[in-house]
């Protein structure tokens, strides 16, 4: 009889990663199809509400680039944390704090028309950011205290500090009681980036901190020291790297990268600060690094699928009537079939016949 | 007395769902598997209950669904770290991603409901015991079996061969692999389980603790299940009483609202997240004692030729 072996590709190919990417892209439209059917609305017309359907308007391709922005910026950030096999969950977190940070600034400056008042929010969103991941990393590398739990309870109180300050402090006194703040002036806003759509320089920033990843992560030592960190901690640590340098640079990057987000919510598409300042753009960030192989220009593409299924997944709701939890399940499905399909990258499988173990085994 | 009776009992029944949850975790991370999706199997699993129960009026049929699905979501977890050598943390965030997106799916029409909570069985003579009856004995089914499945497990994992094999392959699965165990078959049982578990858990919480389903109401619960077995350092008591301090601070938190106490309710509900971090440092600022605790390959990728 026939035998399957799973065996190490001796070679891979620089394509092989946008490969497996497609494929999980693939096999996710065949699962969302099935969920289609559940719900009774025809695969075609469900996924073309998704994939193809916010692409036909200036709108639509211009709130995707408006969702991009987020899912780029905190990925670049998480990337260079997982690289090192340092696993910052807590994005969410990071940029609830960002964002607080820059709205107190914008709310402290009511009226201002400074020219830097923007600038100042940019420095203190991304200080706040780091300063929240920065908790992690010193409980990580001074009490052994595992990062991807302490990020992810910092998430979950950082989300109960903005509930406080939106329900109190920071509570518009003249806004019938909902759960936001005042409305900034101009100057606290980012400038719109194209006529006509609601993107603005936050999508800038993101594009920027890519190629900032990219030059870090290809040509830099730090950058070369996290990788060596994350592949073979013993060999980074003859070398002389330190891993709780390792830690803090991984957390501190992701951190401020998070809290830049926060800002370009807050001041960019909100205009405020609001009880929903992220619909999960930390925990989908975490789905755009993985997808997008952990490199820099992968996660430029994987951020602009991501916020096309978000995108995708408002319009479903209101063509063919699908819930937006379809917007979830297809983000899961994409990252769980991914890493399905990344087993291809480094292992494959192959038949062996009778004959070949007859002719292969050794004369015992 | 009142008071004591309202802690103890309030305790048993909060840390129920923990103690399910957390002793499938155990399990599962005993045979060297992490699994950072309980949060979504809860949430599945709380879903697919309350629906069960709803549609069937049946408390069994309930906590089976709910146990299904949870048991389901974690084979996926189980097919991706165990046969694609996925690594386990990405893994656990995928299949946990998953779960969150199927349980509001599943959930989107009973948003918000109620139902009538799992009755309580009050045991026939040691309920009428002064003080400690209405402590102990006056509870529904799962915390009795919650209760039970404490030093069961701890049975099954310390005093039987099953056990001794599951903690052989939690510290070294090629060497268990080299002896002839069949490692992926048993970390998959293993992972089953806690799947299952966290089923029964989340079930538990939207028919029993809470009686209404409602999204994202497992908050956090699956996160501070996985923190427990580091508090527990792997131990099987030691877990238990983690699950027990939790489920007593969630009660605090209930306590103080209903005295009114000035003190803003984001912060109460911030409070068990803040103890967990403080825990967390607490007990893993020794790394040696965390390493000579923890199963040898928990978090690492299964390579078996």
């Amino acid at each position: 009889m026939a035998r399957f072996v799973i065996e190490a590709r001796p070679e891979r190919s620089a394509w092989a990663p946008v490969q497996v990417a497609l494929l999980a892209l693939i096999l996710t439209c065949i699962g969302g199809s099935v969920l289609f059917i559940i719900y009774g609305v025809s695969p075609l017309k469900g996924l073309d509400a998704i994939f193809i359907d916010p692409l036909r308007s200036t709108y639509g391709i211009g709130e995707v680039l408006l969702k991009m922005a987020p899912l780029l910026l905190i990925a670049q950030g998480l990337a260079i944390g997982f690289r090192a096999q340092i696993w910052n969950i807590g994005a969410e977190g990071q940029l609830i704090l960002g964002a607080i940070a820059a709205s107190l600034l914008a709310i402290q400056f009511e009226g201002s028309t400074s020219p830097l008042l923007l600038p100042g929010m940019i420095v203190v969103g991304m200080v706040a950011g780091m300063a929240w991941a920065g908790i992690a990393a010193f409980l990580r590398a001074q009490f052994n205290a595992n990062e991807i739990l302490v990020t992810f309870m910092l998430s979950s109180v950082a989300l109960q500090l903005l509930y406080f300050l939106v329900t109190g402090p920071l509570r518009d006194p003249s806004g019938f009681n909902f759960p936001q703040s005042i409305r900034f002036d101009q100057a606290a806003m980012f400038p719109i980036l194209i006529p006509g759509t609601r993107v603005n320089a936050s999508l800038f920033i993101g594009l920027f901190v890519t190629v900032v990843a990219l030059v870090f992560v290809q040509r830099s030592l730090a950058g070369y020291k996290l990788s060596v960190g994350g592949i073979a901690p013993r060999a980074a640590t003859y070398a002389g790297f330190s891993s709780k340098r390792t830690i803090w640079l991984a957390l501190l990057i992701s951190g401020g990268a998070a809290g830049l987000a926060g800002v370009g919510e807050v001041a960019g598409s909100l205009g405020m600060l609001q009880r929903n300042v992220s619909p999960g753009y930390g925990y989908a960030g975490i789905i755009v690094a993985v997808l997008g192989g952990l490199h820099p220009i992968g996660i430029l593409f994987a951020s602009a699928l991501m916020a096309l299924v978000y995108v995708g997944g408002d319009f479903a709701l209101l063509s063919v009537g699908v819930p937006n939890a379809v917007t979830d399940i297809f983000q899961g499905m994409l990252l769980t079939f991914y890493l399905a399909c990344s087993f291809l990258l480094t292992s494959r499988i192959r038949r062996i016949t009778p004959e070949a173990i007859a002719s292969e085994a050794p004369a015992e | 007395m009142d008071v004591l009776i309202f802690i103890v009992g309030g305790t048993l029944a909060a840390a129920t769902a923990l103690i399910f949850a957390a002793m499938g975790e155990l399990v599962a991370e005993k045979s060297g598997v992490l699994n950072l999706g309980i949060e979504g199997m809860m949430a599945t699993g709380a879903a697919m209950a309350f629906v069960v129960l709803s549609l069937s009026g049946s408390y069994t049929l309930g906590f089976v669904a709910g146990a299904a699905l949870g048991m389901v979501l974690s084979l996926v977890h189980a097919a991706l770290t165990i046969i694609f050598r996925a690594n386990q943390v990405a893994s656990g965030l995928a299949v946990g991603i998953l779960g969150l997106g199927l349980s509001s799916a599943i959930g989107k029409r009973y948003e918000g409901r109620t139902v009538a909570g799992l009755p309580e069985n009050g045991i026939p003579f040691l309920s009428d015991i002064p003080v400690i009856g209405p402590m102990f004995f006056q509870q529904d089914i799962m915390v009795y079996l919650s209760i039970l499945l404490i030093p069961a497990t701890w049975y099954v994992l310390n005093r039987t061969k099953l056990g001794l094999t599951i903690r052989a392959i939690g510290e070294s699965p090629e060497a268990a692999h080299a002896l002839g165990l069949k490692v992926r078959l048993i970390r998959t049982g293993c992972v089953a389980f806690g799947g299952a578990m966290a089923g029964i858990g989340g079930a538990y919480m939207s028919t029993a603790y809470t009686p209404l389903w409602a999204e994202g109401m497992i908050a956090g619960r699956g996160w501070i299940v996985v923190a427990l077995t580091v508090f527990g350092t792997w131990m099987v008591g030691r877990v238990a009483f983690g699950a027990y301090l939790f489920g007593s601070i969630s009660l605090l938190e209930l306590s103080i609202q209903a005295f009114g106490l000035n003190i803003p309710s984001q912060l109460m509900s911030a409070l068990p997240y803040l103890v967990t971090i403080v825990m967390l440092a607490i007990i893993s600022r020794n790394p040696t004692f965390i390493k000579l605790n923890s199963p040898a390959s928990l978090g690492a990728t299964l390579k078996l030729s």
